[in-house]
This record gives structure tokens, C-alpha cells and sequence, in this order.
């Protein structure tokens, strides 16, 4: 088979590889094509991203305007819409004028949203596997734990078909799925996952009053087994961001706080409902129950804010003892300065809150289209931007 | 009975993505009057955002949206040049402040709204008579010369305009400054056309 290599085109980069290149901290131009609310929401971030925003509709006369504004170095010059034809529009018209190394991003910010990159985060005692699966656009973490040929995945992602997809390619069968909470930033994959494939859906008791389907209580003290090496989940109550929110010990060595605490912040206590109500659990959960635990676990949040939270490969973790010594949401004080910084000047809440949380509790049933629509834009979940 | 609203141009976008709705919508503002009025219809949610941006940057007037299920109809207005030019000012103004305090104290006006029947159908002042300013010349005698009149139009110039013609005939008019653009006096739509 030949390939003609069409002259004067530009080049249509998938998700995935800008997922690669922030994580391996490739220079990468974005000119975002979008309209500036949009843009000024939520736009693509890396540590060597550059980006500006010139609406397509600003160069519906033709590209010259942004001319001035791109890179005079050998850079990729990314061109980002919301669903790829206007910053095809516009790629192509560069790439008229004689410029090189231009792309547009293959299905907009709709695919960049919904990419997930898998990482290895380590081999758990008697040959089980963690991984950690990293929602670059909207700064999601998902985890599935893989031991004798089953999986459990915990907060799992509306994409449900990246972790069967996972789980098939090594021969393993998904058995349980979990949430540590009533999610208010994005839609669980997680009911939907287990139904698939006859798994067992658990997600916290006091999270799921109100729910209108079946679920396994994820309370402390119901141990769950993956695999026939037992490899335990151990659930605890650490209630904050959600009432029922829970974290889970995973083989006594991996810390999965779920929305309580992040690498670089801690979850806020609005989303569910009132913000002082939660504020002393919170505290509780992080300055006490927390502080408890060991040093040595490694925490495996469910967000990430910013990309400097990406560590080797795009993994997100760390030492729950170095957390106390560098997070901010650990050294807050007394309790009055604590409530305060919860409860006041939190940024503005996830896109579609309320409804999301309808959606993981079984009130509606939105299309596909429309869970994507409701999605859109960064998680929000902690109490620093 | 509620007057079929219609603009000088349907323009079909339906099933479209961005970037082709603004871009058909471009090239057809481009074949309009100034001061004439396109309806453009989309399925693309992403036009609300975008149509309302594009008109800001390029100083068209995006008048509003009307929701029919799946459609989104959006209304806008092309520029017009001619006025902006604010030569001949008619000299007897009101500012929109005095004509609010007028109505609050329950003052029977007569408002001559002089804004194109899409614009006055998407916002005016409650018991506001509208007539556009292309049709003043014909409907004028649907006006009562002895009563004044408070001429409105979106920025102050179409109502000078008006005020000029109107006031050559003999008409008692003052020219209600700025005008809807800044209103934030009390407003109402016309029954099928909310926003």
C-alpha cells in the first residue's frame, strides 16, 4: 500500500498524544480557537504548555491577525476547539499561508476531556498490581487493583469501556467497583461498570440514602477480597468532602483518600451540602483519624488540581507523612482558621453540580451526549483552585 | 393575537457544527442592510456562546435566542454605519432615569419604541407602542399629534432620527437617551418570545 502524504495539511494529533507530551513534558504551543469564556474556564495545561486563545470567529477574515501571537521556534503549534472542526478551519488556513508543524486536536476538548492515561503505580504484595488511571482534562483519578486473574476498580470513570478494555487485555475479570463517594464533579462509571460485568457495586451507606439502586455498603469494616491471594481493601470512614465519604487501605500500603485529601490540597465540604456542617468532620478526618495512620502509606488521591501534581510517568501519589509536612490543607492551625479556610472563598463549584449528583444517585438518566455536556470543565473538588 | 415576529432573513444552520453556523452566518450579514435582521437557526448548543461573541467583536447586535426543542433561533442585528453618526441631534432629550422616575410615579406616557419588531418583541417597556423606524413614514397617523411623545430605540440614534421626522411633521417628540441598550427600568416580552 502506498501513502500519498497530502502536501499543505494539518496534522490531526489524538488525545492521547497530548496526554503523552504534557506527561513527558514536551514543549507544546496551543492556540485555542474557543470562545474566552470557555477558554478562560478550562483550557488544556502542562508545565511546558503555552497557550492562547483567539476565538475562530475573530479569524473568520482570514488567520493573519494570529500570526503575531504564535511561536518564532520549531514548536508544535496545537490547534484546540470544543469539537475539532473550527480548529481544523483554522489549522488548515495557517498551513495555507506556508506555515509548518501545525495539528488540530482530534475531537475537541470533548476527547480531551474523556482521555484516561494509564500508570503503573506498583506490584502489591503476592504478585498483584495497582494501577492508576489519569483524566488529564479534567484531573480525574480512577484505580484498578488487578490480583489472580480479578480486578477491583475504584472511582471509576463515566468511560467505562477503557477499564473493560484494561482489565480483557490481561485476562483478568472485574469483580467489584467502588466509590469512596457520591461524586459531584463527574459521573460514576461505577454501577454501570459492575452491572457489565456481573460485578459487585459498594459505595459508602451513608452516600447512598437517597439512591434508587442496589449497592454493597462500602462501610468500615466490610472487608473486600480481590483475587485468591486476598488481597485486602479495607474501608474507613474519614467523612468531609461527602458525609460518607471513605478511604480505603489497599494491602496496608496504598492510602486511596478518595475527595478528602490531595497531593497539594484538601476537598472541600460544599458539594454536598452545607459547608459548616462538615467543616469539623472534615478536620477530624485529616488531623486525627489520618494522622493516625502510618507515615509510610502512600496517598492515591481521586483528583489532581494542577499538572505540577504529575509525578514520573503522570502518576499522582505521595507519602501520607510528607503530605503533613507540605500540603497546606495539613498545616492549618486551630480550628477557626481551619473553618474559615474551608468554608470561605472556595472556588466556584464543578459545572453541573447538581445535577451530576442526581445522575450518580439514579434520578435521571441524561444521554450520553448529554453526561458529556454535563462533564465539561475541571473538577473543582478542592478547596484551592 | 400575537404578530408572527419575522426577520429580514431565515438563515437554515440546523444540523451544522462549528464552524459553519457562524461562517454561513457571516456571509449572509455580509449580503444584508445595515440595520436588517437575520434569524439563524442551529442545532449546535456551542452557537449560543459563540453568536453572542462573534456579534460582540464585530459590533453587530445580538438581539436574543428563542428555544424550539432542539433549535436554537438566534436573532441578530447587522451594524449600521449611517447611525452612528450623530449629526443633527434632535435637541429635546430625556435621560432614561427621568422617564423610569416618570413611570414609578405612575405617569400615563405615550412610548414610541422605533426598534425593528424582533428587537421590541425580545425586551421593551410595558405599554410601549411599536412602530419601527422604517415604518414611521407610513404608520404615522396612528400616532395623536397633541400628546407627547418619548421616542426610544436601542442606542439614542434611530430615536433621533425618528424625532427629527416625526417632529417636521408637527409631532410633540423627546428622544429617550441612551436608551433600551441601558434600560433598567421595568420590562416585559411579547407572549411567545421569551428569552
Amino acid at each position: 500500500m502506498t501513502t500519498i502524504l497530502e502536501h499543505g495539511q494539518p496534522i490531526k494529533m489524538p488525545a492521547e498524544a497530548v496526554a503523552r507530551a504534557i506527561i513527558n513534558q514536551l514543549p507544546l504551543f496551543i492556540l485555542d480557537v474557543r470562545n474566552s469564556s470557555d477558554y478562560d474556564n478550562w483550557k488544556i495545561e502542562g508545565i511546558r504548555v503555552e497557550s492562547v486563545n483567539i476565538p475562530y470567529f475573530d479569524l473568520l477574515e482570514g488567520v493573519d491577525s494570529a500570526l503575531p501571537l504564535l511561536p518564532t521556534d520549531n514548536r508544535r503549534v496545537l490547534v484546540v476547539c470544543a469539537k475539532e472542526g473550527s480548529s481544523q478551519f483554522v489549522a488548515e488556513q495557517l498551513v495555507a499561508l506556508g506555515l509548518s508543524n501545525i495539528y488540530f486536536l482530534q475531537g475537541g476538548m470533548k476527547a480531551w476531556s474523556e482521555h484516561l492515561e494509564p500508570v503503573r503505580i506498583g506490584a502489591l504484595e503476592s504478585g498483584g498490581e495497582l494501577y492508576q488511571f489519569v483524566r488529564l482534562g479534567k484531573g480525574c483519578l480512577s484505580y484498578m487493583l488487578i490480583s489472580g486473574g480479578e480486578a477491583a476498580v475504584v472511582d471509576p470513570l463515566r468511560m467505562t469501556d477503557v477499564f473493560e478494555e484494561f482489565a480483557k487485555q490481561r485476562g483478568v475479570q472485574i469483580k467489584h467497583t467502588l466509590d469512596t463517594h457520591l461524586h459531584a464533579d463527574h459521573i460514576s462509571g461505577g454501577r454501570r461498570l459492575a452491572e457489565n460485568n456481573g460485578a459487585n457495586y459498594w459505595l459508602p451507606s451513608k452516600d447512598a440514602e437517597d439512591v434508587t439502586f442496589h449497592y454493597h455498603p462500602l462501610d468500615e469494616g466490610n472487608q473486600i477480597t480481590v483475587g485468591n491471594t486476598r488481597i485486602a481493601i479495607q474501608p474507613i470512614y474519614s467523612p468531609g468532602h461527602t458525609i460518607g465519604s471513605t478511604s480505603i487501605i489497599i494491602d496496608g500500603k496504598y492510602l486511596l483518600s478518595g475527595d478528602i485529601l490531595f497531593v497539594e490540597s484538601i476537598g472541600r465540604p460544599d458539594l454536598a451540602g452545607n459547608a459548616s456542617d462538615w467543616a469539623d468532620h472534615l478536620r477530624t478526618t485529616l488531623y486525627d483519624k489520618y494522622r493516625a495512620l502510618s507515615d509510610e502509606l502512600i496517598v492515591l488521591p481521586a483528583h489532581f488540581g494542577k499538572t505540577t501534581e504529575l509525578g514520573e510517568g503522570g502518576k499522582v501519589s505521595a507519602r501520607l507523612g510528607d503530605l503533613y509536612a507540605t500540603n497546606p490543607g495539613l498545616n492549618m492551625g486551630n480550628e477557626d482558621a481551619f473553618r474559615l479556610a474551608v468554608t470561605t472563598n472556595l472556588p466556584s463549584q464543578p459545572h453541573a453540580y447538581q445535577e451530576i449528583r442526581k445522575v450518580n444517585m439514579g434520578f435521571i438518566q441524561p444521554s450520553a451526549e448529554e453526561q458529556r455536556e454535563m462533564e465539561i470543565g475541571p473538577n473543582r473538588c478542592a478547596i484551592h483552585d | 393575537m400575537v404578530k408572527q415576529i419575522t426577520a429580514n432573513q431565515v438563515l437554515d444552520c440546523k444540523g451544522l457544527a462549528c464552524p459553519m453556523p457562524i461562517v454561513r452566518t457571516k456571509k449572509a450579514m455580509d449580503a444584508l442592510k445595515p440595520g436588517e435582521v437575520i434569524e439563524m437557526q442551529a442545532t449546535d448548543k456551542g452557537s449560543l456562546a459563540d453568536i453572542q461573541g462573534w456579534a460582540i467583536n464585530t459590533g453587530h447586535h445580538y438581539i436574543g435566542t428563542l428555544y424550539e426543542g432542539e433549535i436554537l433561533k438566534h436573532f441578530i442585528r447587522k451594524a449600521s454605519t449611517d447611525e452612528e453618526k450623530e449629526d443633527h441631534p434632535y435637541a429635546r432629550t430625556i435621560d432614561n432615569q427621568s422617564v423610569i422616575g416618570m413611570l414609578e410615579a405612575k405617569a400615563k406616557l405615550l412610548i414610541l419604541d422605533v426598534r425593528e419588531p424582533v428587537e421590541f418583541a425580545f425586551i421593551h417597556i410595558p405599554g410601549a407602542v411599536s412602530i419601527p423606524l422604517g415604518d414611521l413614514d407610513s404608520r404615522m397617523n396612528e400616532l395623536v399629534p397633541d400628546e407627547e411623545i418619548y421616542v426610544i430605540c436601542r442606542t439614542g440614534k434611530r430615536s433621533n432620527y425618528a424625532c427629527r421626522l416625526l417632529s417636521e411633521k408637527g409631532y410633540r417628540v423627546t428622544n429617550v437617551i441612551p436608551g433600551m441598550s441601558q434600560w433598567n427600568g421595568p420590562t416585559e416580552q411579547t407572549g411567545q418570545y421569551p428569552i
